[in-house]
């Protein structure tokens, strides 16, 4: 495509030189990478191998299921639309259409694995949920084949509530505590106190659970409690917040310390009021993150605590039920009635992991916005 | 009119110039600071530390008991006082590949989208939504992998034992071209198991991957595009070669997670205690299914060997944590990462 | 007469106060599809915006083919963001927008037939800070572009092109027993002139140059000029610099551009380079060229 325009030579204001009249001023132009070319392209090829995978799908190939459907057209799509492509269209870019189309495949996939988790679980929880007995009652006296309008999961929430808060009270201060101890004090041990803190976090939750097990349970005699929960949680909440908030301290810019101490601050103050703070959104997430970890743990509960279906509000003393722990003895009953109060459950789990991460989301966004 | 005199002062020649002794001269709250925070993290050291002392003290019995023959048997058969790893070991690491197999492709792609491809209005909601992916409980996937995928699975399963059967692990024991083919044979399998655990692992590694590609240098992309690349040239060309070391090191990151995974292995897989390549057929364990299906009626000795196997897993894991952080720390992406 | 400066004109120039290449009515040669040399680049009314800030407003100008045209000005007023609107690196900021055309031998680069791809590749830049590609052996870098654009060459035809382009980036003595090293493993003067050979290797229609000097020692950007002076017959090549004595040493024509405060850039003068120093029309640039300001 050829354009000719009538070129301006290049001018130096000068008497000699005619003047063109003022030209209106234009606004921004749309710049199109994308042509409407390569739209019918892809729509094209789009279109057509899906109609070539439906005829040869089943009656050809004799495939079955959804799962190789979509493969098969994915697969198609890409000889389809590579060849549409290379008919105008260097190497590179032919290259680069099919790397896109596979990208926004892979994309899919990964937000479409985790959208039906987040959807299925709601929905198959769904009839549990609408009951208000569901979250009033709890399971004491009424067996898991009862309807759903009898019994419900308040010994579940309440104890996930209490375990975690206990956890919560024990590992963050001594996780922050860590932290400014690595990063602040700076003793001779901090880098012995990194490495294992790190290693720590490696650690499978169920190793915690077992630990606490054996050592408190079976030697020491404690019983199955919701104590005993918090005590493993926090041993694995304790590394993180360590870790992540040691990463938040660390990025406090040192000309910030400085010009505290050169103010005459102590030490101390320099950190509570300055360091601190300043840090305040990262050592929040990396709580958050904590919290989240703890909440969702299933193997802790499963050794550390009981299935009660009794509603308690002591955590020492006696089994404490959970969340993930409700879940799952509910699935391995094996009926469906229990199944959906299980599912019912994790719904009401998903929601508190769902409200904390928009709550991390919201203080990340405090934090940039401040900036 | 005065003069100003000014005499220098003479060093003495013979006294050397050595750097001064400074007190540090810290405020008593200071110290009372310093103390407190100095407490709090040999706590933490001495508890977290005497957890991986005291697993390793526990396994001391067992090891004698049983010797080497607890990495050789594959049977968990505690009344018969047979009890080894090996099996458990194999089905741990197989559920791991597979999940390995499976998120690789899918976080590097999604890393990749995200930092190149995807439109820049969407870009912080992808990045909202892998995190959301990390922090959904693993019972979650466990039901979503049981309930939801497995059916679907299963037919994938079929296919692969039907037309690639002759490759080992894809063989199943039951005749995949028969008219009504058992469904059964391919349920509760360390594929189907794999599955729910990769999106555990997806998450971790495209989180480290996206951070190292966001980092490569602008300058290079400069180049690169300047010379005609198109957006996949540049990525090959600069970000992939830059972040080498941030791509092993969240892969290793997330098969450390897949090797720990308990819940959702639990709910799906059927224990069996064989060591089997067939990753497709039902039947397998892993040692973190083996602890939370074992303890309960376990007598203290059984109770040292879950732990034994306990240690040898976290072992594991310590020891592909460790090689990730190395990885990552020494590559050139890594030295501004944060993990 | 600021002392020092050989204006290089290997063409011969009519003194008229149209600068080189408009030959009154007739049609061009270099307009004519299929020509391969170097080209001529107009910019026509060009407007930038970052975001709701208009930078550039307005900017109008002629490169001829086969002339060193320097854009000189104090910093901050738009200079680079022109330089790179001419080779569509603009767009690859976030919010950032242009209006007008920039014609490459008459055909708009930003059209929606254009490749980007394609337009980058026939106007290659030059940046300001060397960004040799660190994991490739010097060889490599060179024949980077020929990759990144899946150009094939064969292996004796990709040698007598890594020695050709480093020969005229005046890079070819210094590495040639060297070749399979890393590119970073250059000085800074070196790196520079690495990439400038490697933006040759696609062989451009115009060079676009990015203050290509202004990170390096003085006898490297003594070397980088002679390869700019030498090259210029070759390649069309803009160059940004706020060096008013390299503008005059290596360009036959310069554009003069201002910012007044809180204002978008333009451009207030632009003609023969020793027009330009010598006898400035607007005060601004007898301001600018004698050091009052800048």
């Amino acid at each position: 495509m050829t354009i000719l325009h009538t070129i301006r030579p290049l001018e130096s204001a000068g008497p000699d030189e005619p003047t063109d009249p003022p030209r209106p001023r234009r606004g921004p132009r749309r710049i199109r990478v994308f042509t409407a070319e390569d739209w019918w392209s892809l729509v094209g090829a789009l279109a057509s191998s899906f109609a070539l995978v439906m005829v040869g799908y089943e009656h050809i190939l004799d495939f079955s299921g959804l799962l190789g459907f979509l493969l098969c057209w994915y697969l198609v799509f890409l000889l389809v639309y590579g060849t549409l492509v290379s008919i105008s269209n260097p190497r590179p870019l032919v290259v680069e259409r099919l790397v896109a189309a596979t990208l926004y495949v892979a994309a899919t996939v990964v937000i479409g694995a985790l959208g039906t988790t987040v959807v299925y679980t709601f929905v198959k929880g769904w009839s549990a949920v609408a009951h208000l007995n569901f979250f009033t009652h709890d399971m004491a006296g009424v067996s898991p084949l009862s309807p759903l309008n009898q019994g419900g999961i308040l010994q579940a929430i309440v104890g996930t509530v209490i375990e975690v808060g206990i956890a919560m009270a024990v590992s963050v201060p001594l996780g922050i505590g860590t932290a400014v101890y690595m990063t602040e004090v700076k003793g001779r041990g901090s880098q012995l106190v990194r490495t294992v803190v790190e290693s720590m976090t490696a650690l499978p939750e169920i190793l915690a659970g077992l630990f606490v097990y054996i050592v408190l349970i079976v030697e020491f005699g404690f019983p199955k409690s919701g104590v005993a929960v918090s005590a493993a949680m926090a041993v694995t909440m304790i590394p993180i917040i360590a870790r992540a908030g040691e990463v938040a301290l660390r990025v406090v810019p040192g000309g910030l310390r400085e010009a505290s101490s050169a103010l005459g601050a102590t030490h101390w103050k320099t950190v509570s009021k300055v360091v601190l703070p300043s840090a305040r959104a990262g050592l929040a997430t990396a709580t958050i993150l904590a919290v989240a970890r703890g909440i969702g743990e299933t193997a802790i509960p499963l050794i550390a605590s009981g299935a009660s279906s009794f509603l308690t509000f002591n955590p020492t003393g006696e089994p404490m039920n959970s969340l993930p722990l409700f879940i799952y003895t509910a699935y391995t009953t094996h009926e469906p009635l229990a199944i959906t109060r299980g599912f019912g459950a994790a719904a009401v789990l998903l929601t508190m992991v769902l409200v904390l991460f928009v709550v991390m989301r919201l203080v990340l966004r405090d934090r940039s916005a401040r900036r | 009119m005065s003069t100003v005199e000014y005499t220098r002062p003479q060093a003495v020649p013979s006294l050397e110039r050595l750097p001064r002794k400074l007190a540090p001269g810290h405020q008593p709250s200071d110290r009372i600071f310093h103390g407190a925070a100095t407490t709090i993290g040999m706590f933490v050291l001495f508890i977290t530390g005497s957890i991986g002392i005291f697993l390793g003290y526990q396994s001391i019995p067992t090891l004698r008991h049983y010797g080497l023959r607890f990495f050789t048997e594959t049977n968990w058969q505690p009344e018969l006082d047979k009890i080894g790893i090996a099996a458990v070991l194999v089905g741990t690491v197989e559920v791991a590949l597979v999940a390995m197999v499976v998120s690789f492709p899918l976080a590097f792609m999604m890393a990749l989208f995200i930092t190149d491809y995807a439109p820049k209005r969407i870009k912080s909601w992808l990045v909202s939504a892998i995190d959301l992916m990390a922090a959904v409980p693993s019972i979650i996937y466990g039901l979503w992998g049981f309930f939801l995928l497995q059916p679907h699975a299963i037919n994938v399963a079929r296919w692969l034992s039907q037309y690639l059967g002759w490759v080992p692990i894809f063989k199943v024991d039951t005749d995949p071209n028969a008219a009504v083919w058992q469904q059964s044979r391919y349920t509760s399998s360390a594929f189907i198991a794999g599955l729910a655990v990769s999106m555990m692992a997806i998450p971790l590694a495209c989180a480290v991957m996206r951070a190292v590609f966001d980092q490569a240098p602008l300058g290079e992309r400069e180049a690169a595009m300047a010379l005609g690349g198109t957006r996949f040239g540049v990525a090959r060309t600069v970000v992939f070669p830059f972040a080498k070391g941030g791509i092993i090191g969240g892969t290793m990151l997330s098969l450390g997670r897949a090797l720990g995974e308990t819940a959702a292995v639990l709910i799906i897989i059927s224990p069996e205690y064989v060591i089997k390549p067939r990753i497709l057929e039902a039947g397998t364990q892993t040692t973190s299914a083996l602890i939370a299906g074992n303890f309960g009626d376990a007598t203290k000795s059984q109770l040292s060997a879950l732990l034994t196997a306990g240690f040898v897993l976290f072992l594991i894991t310590l020891a592909v944590n460790s090689v990730a952080a190395v990885v990552i720390r020494r590559s050139r992406s890594g030295a501004g990462t944060d993990i | 007469m600021i002392r020092g400066i050989t204006v290089r004109s290997p063409r011969e120039r009519k003194p008229a106060r149209h600068a080189a290449g408009s030959v009154a009515g007739r049609p061009r040669v270099d307009s004519q599809p299929g020509w391969t040399g170097p080209a001529r680049l107009d910019a026509v009314e060009i407007s930038a915006w970052f975001g709701k800030t208009k930078v550039l407003e307005d900017v109008t100008l002629s490169v001829p083919p086969a002339t060193v045209t320097a854009l000189i000005g104090p910093s901050g007023c738009g200079k680079s963001t022109f330089l790179r609107i001419l080779n569509r690196m603009h767009e690859s900021v976030e919010g950032a927008q242009l209006a007008g055309e920039v014609l490459l031998n008459g055909q708009d680069i930003y059209a929606a037939g254009h490749r980007l791809t394609e337009a980058r590749k026939q106007i290659g830049m030059v940046f300001q800070k060397p960004n040799p590609f660190p994991a490739m052996s010097i060889a490599d870098n060179v024949t980077a572009g020929l990759s990144l654009t899946s150009t094939k060459v064969g292996k004796t035809e990709r040698q007598e092109l890594v020695e050709h382009c480093l020969s005229r980036a005046g890079l070819w003595n210094e590495v040639k027993d060297r070749l399979n090293r890393p590119g970073s493993a250059l000085s800074g003067g070196q790196q520079q002139r690495l990439c400038i050979a490697r933006a040759l290797a696609v062989e451009p229609k115009v060079l676009l140059m990015d203050e290509p000097c202004s990170a390096l020692d003085p006898t490297s950007t003594r070397r980088i000029e002679e390869t700019i002076a030498e090259l210029g017959s070759q390649v069309t090549i803009v160059i940004v610099t706020h060096n008013m004595q390299q503008a005059a040493r290596v360009s036959q024509q310069a554009a003069f551009f201002l910012a007044e405060q809180g204002a978008p850039g333009g451009i207030v003068e632009q003609g023969l380079t020793t027009d330009l120093f010598e006898h400035p029309v607007d005060p601004r640039t007898a301001d600018y060229v004698n050091g009052r300001f800048g």
